[in-house]
């Protein structure tokens, strides 16, 4: 016996199997970021007043990744739909260009990555603290690009300060207590960012894996069973249209607020 | 023999490469229909170790979760014996333990640090890697395709995903016991900041492993819901599943959206782990005397939050497949329908339903204020009403049935009082008043063994007698069976009936020296003590429990020797059941049914007055019966 | 349907999306009120933002009702998380907070 409706949709349900398989993984998807976003919810509500970051992260870069993810979903569809009518060369166009585009995100995220990673807080021993990004380092000095406060509440609500300063400063290491970059374990906000938008980035990844897959060898059901391919791109659509989703609510909640 | 492939309309697409499965002229045995292996006999591996037909599949989780059952019970050994004689070198096995885990057994000595280990280990292993992988995994697998009328599972590739999975988070679970620092030594629950300063790296093998696990879990799930809406056979409309199909269907929701939270939260303590994130560990921490290096800022309620979310529902995943198949033991041995179906399948769907927001009766003790308690105590409470509904219902089902006194019989019958003492013993502890007192007590340790141990353990061994005819032709050995019972019922409540006595009596869980530090006997005359009566309790229980590991042997020995040298079974339907799994040759082959049957009937048509047989299998009509109903 | 017609759709799902975008960004850096204010009408244009999303790009305006079942079930579910989770941490016994 073949198993039935993996083409035609059941009469009773109105769908064929993968396309049923799809929502409800995407359904434990939506509970798994939902429990993220939770945490990041508990976490700032618990922060005590002033120590919660504002405007750490670029809004311009957040906005151009939204636009690049938002026209990759674009894409995706009429990638469906190109595979719907039968036309196989629209269809390579514009997944080709779904892949690219998600390599895109991923490359503005590396760079926003690599940015909070040579982006120091480096505590003085006068009690000063030292922010910036690190020009070089060696033995004896660290230079930074950044400013020196003297108020650790000064580096959180960046939004309301205006014109900060960027100049290089050279540090010597025995003046230095402490020196740590804005990775993951600088506060929970970094904690937060890295690990929500590293598991969104496992996705993109993930999911340009299978798209990718279907573009290339993939590809080669469309000539024995065009339906059921149909159905595949259609599948990894919808997840990726879900990656985009999650996307939709990352951006506000870790760049806008 | 057919050996075409039957078109029926208006349900089949046309297959795509026709060609292709005209060509069997020659099968000697029953017909493949489309498979994976197309003209030539799959090698070892694919048949056998990468198996897409569920039966396999199920086969293949049922055997090694049975392993992992008894190398967990092997651990709750080793902590029972250090339990009753705290600082006494184990017997036997003790220069093995030092040899194989080092300094943490030094001498044959279970170290407190060990101990822990054990502990989380047991717990762990039991519920993750023994009763879901085969309550759900292997009996669903196995058995619901053929109750639906399905050739297999909607998605048999991921189905063997799903098992390798759940393999290789078992491998790195059982692996880090060997890791220097030993395993997790954080509870099962593996509650921050205790989980990510304690050192040993144990407990990110133990969140690579919850995360392969789940993973799994969530894997299956998606295929037993697209499954169960999906492929029922013509005829099969929803009320007419049998009960356990139900059960497996809320099982699969439940594992579907309580997981992944669980695995949001394992993701982050294991950036707190290695990453030094903060996400759990408060601000001003301080290990050892000293201030951790860490940002703090984080809350370590929200880990037992999001654990508790899923910890809840999980112990329901722990509870319904067992009475799913207790359902259908009890009514096959009975000869008369189950007495209110249409409950059973309300009450399964509220209990899925309520599982999710009860989670914080856990956590009563965290400082919850007045609101949020009575809110988790009122869902608690009424949960219980649909658990009470679905075994009264099995219950009344006994009454007036021409009952068979079988193995699987018996242990479904073992079930039901079981059942009955952990769930009733489950509602003070659902009271957050009483809870206050008992939490964390002994009381807990036996509310909830009742309900899995004696409770969904015998509903699992019920169901392995009574399927075991159909996976092999054979019956198992019914007297080693009813041995195998009897003991293992009286052993379950000497181990487990005493633990009620001394939690009330005070005695905590989780204390390596089974609470000798606040024994009478070390410190005479303080005030609430726990009496010498209480200690000594635990020599019974580390014996009785021996004895409980010592009635499984025959049960293992039978389950081997009568795969070549049981009684076989003169019929594809020994146990004379209506269900459609037992309407398939034995065992069932590849593609399962050789022609896609069509059901006429519910599920339990037992003594139907006027009809040929005492009992009328699904896919076919008694004279009695009208024509079949449509989707 | 047809390509054409899709990308047409498409063109305004995604001035549509520009737009919402854009008015996030607006509140964000506006002066409005206090944060809590900011985050609400932030998070309100999102969920308009997702809607147009799932509801054009993943069709599920047009899905069969089984889809929709599952996905109200587990928006229930995640509120009852966060919500039950939220009132648990700021909820606490009478005179035990200063």
């Amino acid at each position: 016996m073949e198993i039935p409706y993996t083409i035609q949709a059941r009469p009773d349900t109105g769908l064929y199997n993968a396309k049923l398989g799809i929502w409800l993984f995407l359904a434990s998807e939506v509970m798994l970021f939902g429990g993220l976003f939770s945490a990041y919810v508990l976490l700032r509500v618990g922060a005590p007043e002033g120590f919660w970051p504002h405007g750490w992260l670029s809004v311009t870069l957040g906005t151009v990744n939204t636009l690049i993810l938002a026209l990759s979903a674009i894409t995706t569809l009429l990638a469906w739909v190109a595979c719907k009518v039968g036309d196989f060369k629209k269809f390579k166009l514009f997944h080709a260009c779904t892949l690219l585009l998600a390599l895109s995100f991923l490359s503005v995220k590396s760079y926003e990555y690599h940015d909070k990673w040579i982006h120091y807080e480096i505590h003085l021993k006068d009690g000063r603290i030292a922010d910036g990004h690190l020009v070089r380092q060696d033995d004896q000095q660290v230079v930074i690009e950044g400013r020196i406060v003297t108020d650790e509440r000064d580096l959180y609500d960046l939004r309301t300060q205006k014109n900060i300063p960027h100049d290089e400063i050279t540090l010597s290491r025995d003046n230095i207590v402490k020196m740590e970059n804005y990775g993951p374990r600088h506060n929970t906000f970094t904690a937060i960012y890295f690990t929500m938008t590293g598991l969104h980035a496992l996705h993109i990844l993930g999911g340009s894996v299978v798209i990718g897959f279907l573009w290339g060898p993939g590809s080669r059901m469309w000539k024995t069973n065009r339906e059921q391919f149909t159905n595949r791109i259609e599948v990894s659509g919808l997840f990726w249209h879900f990656v985009d989703l999650v996307w939709i609510f990352l951006f506000p909640v870790l760049y806008l607020t | 023999m057919n050996n075409e492939v039957q078109q029926f309309p208006p349900f089949r697409e046309p297959l795509a490469t026709p060609a292709h499965h005209d060509d069997h002229g020659h099968d000697a045995h029953a017909d493949h229909g489309h498979d994976d292996y197309g003209h030539h006999e799959p090698s070892f591996l694919t048949k056998y170790v990468f198996s897409t037909d569920h039966k396999i599949i199920g086969i293949q989780y049922g055997l090694v979760s049975l392993c992992f059952l008894l190398f967990g019970f092997s651990l709750m050994l080793l902590m029972r014996w250090q339990i009753a004689h705290p600082g006494v070198a184990v017997p036997l096995l003790g220069p093995l333990l030092a040899k194989m885990l080092g300094p943490m057994a030094a001498g044959g000595v279970i170290s407190p640090e060990l101990y822990n280990a054990f502990g989380a280990m047991h717990g762990t292993i039991m519920v993750f890697l023994g009763v879901v992988p085969l309550a759900f995994a292997a009996f669903g697998n196995y058995v619901v395709p053929l109750m639906i009328g399905a050739p297999d599972m909607t998605f048999p590739r991921v189905n063997m995903a799903s098992f390798h999975a759940f393999f290789l988070g078992g491998v790195v679970m059982l692996v880090s016991f060997f890791i220097p620092g030993g395993a997790a030594q954080a509870g099962w629950t593996s509650y921050s900041p205790l989980a990510t300063t304690i050192p040993t790296n144990g407990q990110a093998f133990w969140l690579v492993g919850m995360v392969l696990l789940i993973t799994s879990s969530l894997l299956g799930a998606v295929n037993f819901i697209a499954t169960i809406i999906q492929l029922r056979a013509p005829g099969m409309t929803w009320m007419r599943l049998p009960f356990f199909v139900w059960a497996q269907f809320v099982t699969a929701f439940i594992l579907l959206l309580a997981f992944p939270p669980l695995e949001a939260a394992g993701v982050l303590q294991l950036m707190d782990n290695v990453a030094h994130t903060s996400f759990f560990l408060p601000t001003g921490l301080a290990v050892g005397g000293r201030l951790a290096d860490v940002s703090g800022g984080g809350s370590p309620l929200l880990w037992q939050h999001l654990f508790w979310f899923l910890g809840h529902p999980e112990v329901y995943v722990l509870i319904l497949p067992a009475m799913g198949i207790v359902c259908e033991v009890i009514v096959n041995n009975t000869r008369k329908p189950v007495w209110g179906y249409k409950s059973l399948v309300y009450s399964v769907l509220a209990v899925g339903f309520l599982s999710f927001i009860v989670w914080a009766h856990h956590m009563y003790m965290t400082g919850m204020g007045q609101k949020i308690a009575t809110f988790f105590q009122a869902t608690t409470m009424i949960i219980s009403i649909p658990s009470v509904i679905i075994l009264t219902c099995l219950f009344i089902s006994l009454w007036g049935g021409a009952i068979r006194f079988n193995t699987p019989m018996l242990f479904a019958l073992g079930f039901l009082p079981m059942f009955g003492i952990g769930g009733l013993t489950g509602l003070p502890l659902g009271l957050a008043a009483a809870d206050l007192y008992l939490h964390d007590t002994y009381y807990i340790i036996a509310h909830f063994h009742y309900v899995v141990a004696p409770g969904t353990i015998f509903g699992l061994f019920a169901g392995i007698y009574y399927w075991y005819p159909k996976m092999t032709g054979r019956r198992m050995n019914e007297y080693w069976g009813r041995v195998h019972f009897w003991c293992s019922f009286c052993f379950m409540n000497i181990v487990f009936m005493p633990m009620f006595v001394q939690g009330i009596k005070g005695m905590l869980r989780r204390m390596s020296d089974g609470g000798a530090n606040y024994s009478a006997l070390r410190v005479p005359g303080a005030i609430d003590t726990l009496p010498d009566s209480i200690m000594q309790l635990n020599t019974v229980i580390l014996w009785a429990a021996i004895g409980l590991g010592i009635s499984q042997i025959p049960f293992i020995i039978n389950l081997f020797w009568s795969i070549s040298h049981g009684e076989k079974v003169n019929s594809d339907n020994p146990w004379r059941s209506t269900t459609l799994e037992w309407q398939t040759p034995t065992p069932p082959p590849h593609g399962n049914f050789k022609t896609e049957p069509e059901i006429f009937c519910g599920p339990y048509e037992y003594s139907v007055p006027g009809a040929a047989a005492d009992f009328t299998p699904q896919n076919e009509t008694s004279s009695t019966k009208a024509p079949p109903a449509t989707h | 349907m047809d390509l054409k017609s899709a990308i047409r759709k498409c063109v305004l799902v995604f001035l549509a999306v520009a737009c919402t975008t854009s008015m996030m960004i607006a509140v964000s850096f506006s002066h409005i009120g206090g944060w809590p204010v900011k985050v609400a009408a932030i998070l309100a244009v999102a969920v308009v933002n997702a809607f147009l999303v799932a509801g054009y790009l993943m069709h599920l305006l047009s899905e069969k009702k089984l889809i929709y079942t599952v996905l109200i079930f587990t928006v229930f579910f995640f509120a009852g998380l966060l919500g039950l989770t939220l009132w648990a941490m700021q909820d606490f016994p009478v005179g035990t907070t200063h």
